[in-house]
């Protein structure tokens, strides 16, 4: 059974703005999917329509089989949201959120206290219960809307951008927590700009780019498409224009190299060369996340298709 | 799971919210009204003498705690309703399953008990100047009950309407003022020129002023059933005016 299901999605602000081109997208019952973009893509405004936050010029839209718009109660208790910007009371406790968004839900307040202290405890927030929201950290305060969207247990959870902003430690734990939340049974939709976040937690992904999706696929066949990695070479003494067979390579400076390694050929091979031309290698990296790799790529082909 | 739980939700969430801050919700009625008394009643008052037969002082009671109803019930739903709306956690109802009469009416509630706290401290307050006696308690609650219902709605329309801070305070500043003072809180409408007799019937808040005083002293300068017509004809009106609004997203929705 399919999680989500847009069909020739639309929207067209009132002041011309066509933010979705007809988009088509499906996602899987327990899936993990990423939802990637550039700002001012279309994923806020495809995520305000999933989530009745934003109304749709034209298309559909069904969360677990039931249509936003003709089955709007039970298509909104299936769903949780995690939005971009902190949008709760500041001037309330992370106790009183979580409990009010369970009330909003429809359950009883006997069950609400109970599952906002689970909830709390899941994001470690436990001990802050009765912090007033504002003297809460950036990060904890994603932890409280992440708490507020699960504390109904929805099947469907959208996190847009969700640790924007959260130091690496935090984030770390908060991936771990979507992990396991995901493990539970919960279908994830992740918008981030991120790609290493994406490419470490999702199986699968669409791209949207100018109001269309340009890419809809799984990650692991997504990579493959991806025909060079690049690695950044320190080098223990300066080199000038060195050649090495079958790689591409750009002086970055006189101790740094820029090398382009096809899918086809093995770094063992690389290493050979370099030994053999007496260059010495400190560290070595990659140049970027191959799945940003990959979203540039697809971006500039469009642009280029465009032009 | 019902939508009683949601209900219950919000109109908690309203109360707590005036409760804890109470020194600026609860305290400067009762600081105003006080002075109200004091000068208008007291000091003023007593030169006056009587009008339809009772002490001046008697005579604005009614008035003045049905002015406090009004303002409060308006003000509480205009400014949660507004800040809810500022602060976007207004996202919080509406990507739950909660139907638009259910944000109505949880919303209307919480200006319905701040309307009707505010009155009972008010009264409250009446007693150290008057003893006051109601004549007719049962229509008593019921105009208290109508007028707050009435205002909280006017507050809430106002609040979806408001597109910044200064939206929320031309209506109270501008009209609700105004109308409130020339609605014969202080004064019969019989004082009047017959032209401004005659302008003074229609504000709605006379209506409801002398509907209150009726059931409090038995004098009233209008019609009570007219009152209570126009009240529930007003309320009627509102209550869809705010679905249709919630239901389009008029200022809640992109």
């Amino acid at each position: 059974m399919n999680a989500l299901s847009i069909h020739n999605l639309c929207k067209t602000y009132s002041n011309g703005l066509e933010a979705l081109k007809g988009i088509d997208l499906e996602v899987k019952q327990g899936d993990f999917f990423a939802l990637l973009g550039a700002n001012g893509a279309g994923k806020s405004t495809a995520i305000g329509i999933i989530s009745s936050l934003v109304n749709a010029t034209s298309g559909t839209v069904k969360i677990f089989g039931y249509d936003v718009k003709m089955q709007r109660d039970l298509a909104k208790s299936c769903l949780g949201l995690v939005p971009q910007e902190i949008n709760f009371n500041q001037f309330d406790t992370a106790k009183n959120i979580v409990l009010n968004q369970a009330g909003y839900y429809g359950i009883p307040r006997k069950i609400a206290l109970q599952r906002m202290e689970i909830c709390l405890k899941q994001v470690d927030l436990w001990d802050k219960r009765d912090t007033m929201s504002r003297r809460l950290s950036g990060g904890m305060k994603r932890r409280v809307m992440i708490a507020r969207a699960m504390v109904h247990a929805p099947k469907l959870l959208i996190l847009d951008e969700p640790t924007a902003g959260v130091d690496i430690e935090i984030r770390r734990s908060m991936w771990e927590m979507m992990k396991e939340v995901n493990t539970q049974g919960t279908t994830i939709i992740l918008t981030t700009h991120y790609l290493e976040e994406a490419e470490s937690l999702c199986r699968n992904i669409a791209i949207i780019d100018s109001g269309k999706i340009i890419e809809h696929s799984d990650m692991a066949s997504l990579l493959t498409r991806l025909h060079v990695d690049y690695f950044i070479l320190n080098l223990v003494q300066p080199v000038l224009n060195p050649i090495l067979n079958g790689y591409e390579v750009k002086q970055i400076s006189s101790k740094i190299l820029e090398i382009g390694v096809p899918k086809e050929r093995d770094l063992n091979d690389l290493f050979t060369q370099l030994s053999a031309a007496n260059i010495h290698v400190v560290s070595m990296k990659n140049k970027s996340n191959r799945l940003e790799q990959l979203f540039i790529n697809l971006i500039d082909n469009k642009n280029v298709r465009e032009s | 799971m019902s939508v009683f739980n949601a209900f219950n939700t919000i109109v908690r969430k309203e109360i707590y919210r005036f409760i804890r801050i109470w020194p600026q919700t609860l305290l400067p009625p009762a600081i105003t009204t006080a002075l109200y008394f004091l000068i208008f009643g007291k000091l003023i008052g007593d030169r006056i003498g009587t009008i339809h037969g009772t002490i001046y002082m008697d005579y604005i009671v009614p008035g003045i705690i049905l002015m406090s109803v009004i303002t409060h019930s308006y003000a509480n739903v205009v400014s949660s309703f507004y800040s809810t709306k500022f602060q976007r956690n207004i996202e919080e109802l509406l990507v739950a399953p909660v139907p638009n009469w259910v944000i109505l009416t949880g919303y209307i509630s919480g200006g319905i008990f701040r309307g009707v706290l505010v009155g009972i401290v008010v009264a409250v307050i009446s007693l150290f100047f008057t003893p006051l006696t109601i004549q007719n308690p049962l229509m008593a609650i019921g105009v208290v009950l109508l007028t707050s219902t009435l205002f909280a709605l006017a507050g809430f329309i106002n609040a979806i309407l408001a597109e910044s801070f200064d939206d929320i305070s031309i209506i109270p500043n501008f009209v609700l003022t105004p109308l409130s003072y020339l609605g014969g809180v202080f004064y019969s409408v019989d004082m009047l020129p017959l032209i401004w007799q005659h302008i003074s019937l229609g504000n709605p808040i006379l209506y409801m002023v002398n509907a209150f005083r009726f059931s409090v002293l038995g004098v009233s300068d209008v019609d009570i059933s007219l009152a209570f017509l126009m009240t529930c004809g007003f309320i009627a009106l509102l209550v869809l005016f705010s679905l249709w609004l919630l239901h389009r997203g008029t200022g809640i929705k992109t």
